[in-house]
C-alpha cells in the first residue's frame, strides 16, 4: 500500500511573505518567512489567518477588499486557491505608469 | 518579435530608443512613443517616490507586452519604467511601438499604458515641496475603466 503524501489538516508549509507600500508599512516588515497551516485553501483565508496574528496584520487588511495579491509574480483573486505558491504578495492598487 | 522591457532606476533617452528599435530597418513605417512626466501638481510636489516589486514588475510588464504582441502585428515593442525618486519634469515611462502600419502601433501603445498603470506592480508615494512627506498616491477609478474598454 502506498502511503499517503504527508499532508494533514494541521500540517504546514513555509512561505515567503513580501508586502509593499503602505501594506509593508502597517505590517511592518518587507518581507517574512513563514510556516502556513497547509488547509489555507485561498488568498483570503491567509489573510483571515494573518489578521488573526496581531494587530499590525489587522491594520494592513483592515480593508481586505482593497488589498490585492500576487502568488509567484501573477496577480491573484481572493478566491485565488494558494495552490503550492512560494512567495505571496499583498500591496495597494497599483499606481505606476 | 519580443518584446524589450526594462525596469531601471536610471533615466532614458527616447531617441536612443527609438534608434535602437529602428535604424537600418525598412519594414518599420510607424513608431508611436508615450513618455510619462512626473508632474510639480502646481508647485506641491518637490519628487514621486517610486516603490515597485522586482521581479513581478519584469514579469507582469512582459506578460502585457506579449498580450499587445498578440493583439496588433507589431514589429518593435519596448516598455521602460523607472524607480526610486524622480523629480518634477523628469521621466517616470516609456512606450514604443512599431509597425508597418499607424493604427497598429497607437492602438497597441495606448493598450500599453491602460494596463501598464493598472496592472504593473508600483505604487507612487509624494514628496512635498514644504518638506513633508506626503501619502501614497491612490489609484484612479478612471485607470480601470481606461484599461477596461480594451475587454470589451
Amino acid at each position: 500500500m502506498t502511503a499517503a503524501p504527508a499532508m494533514t489538516a494541521t500540517g504546514t508549509r513555509t512561505v515567503k511573505l513580501v508586502y509593499f507600500a503602505w501594506v509593508r508599512e502597517r505590517v511592518g516588515i518587507p518581507d517574512e518567512t513563514l510556516d502556513i497551516p497547509t488547509d489555507l485553501a485561498t488568498v483570503t483565508d491567509l489573510v483571515r489567518w494573518l489578521k488573526a496574528r496581531g494587530e499590525n496584520y489587522q491594520a494592513a487588511f483592515a480593508r481586505e477588499a482593497l488589498v490585492r495579491a500576487a502568488l509567484d509574480h501573477v496577480h491573484a483573486k481572493p478566491g485565488s486557491p494558494l495552490g503550492d505558491a512560494r512567495e505571496i504578495a499583498f500591496f495597494p492598487p497599483m499606481t505606476g505608469g | 518579435m519580443s518584446p524589450l522591457i526594462r525596469i531601471q532606476r536610471e533615466d532614458f533617452s527616447l531617441q536612443d530608443e527609438i534608434d535602437a528599435l529602428s535604424v537600418g530597418r525598412s519594414d518599420i513605417g510607424a513608431v508611436v512613443s508615450f513618455t510619462g512626466l512626473c508632474r510639480d501638481e502646481a508647485g506641491t510636489l518637490a519628487a514621486l517616490e517610486l516603490e515597485h516589486y522586482p521581479g513581478m514588475a519584469e514579469a507582469e510588464i512582459g506578460r502585457v507586452a506579449e498580450a499587445a504582441v498578440a493583439r496588433w502585428p507589431l514589429l518593435g515593442l519596448v516598455a521602460i519604467h523607472r524607480y526610486g525618486l524622480i523629480r518634477p519634469g523628469e521621466q517616470i515611462v516609456l512606450v514604443l511601438t512599431a509597425s508597418a502600419h499607424r493604427r497598429a502601433a497607437f492602438e497597441a501603445a495606448d493598450f500599453m499604458m491602460d494596463y501598464l498603470k493598472t496592472r504593473a506592480p508600483f505604487w507612487k508615494r509624494e514628496h512635498r515641496a514644504d518638506g513633508t512627506l506626503g501619502g501614497w498616491v491612490e489609484a484612479k477609478g478612471e485607470d480601470d475603466d481606461a484599461a477596461e474598454r480594451w475587454s470589451r
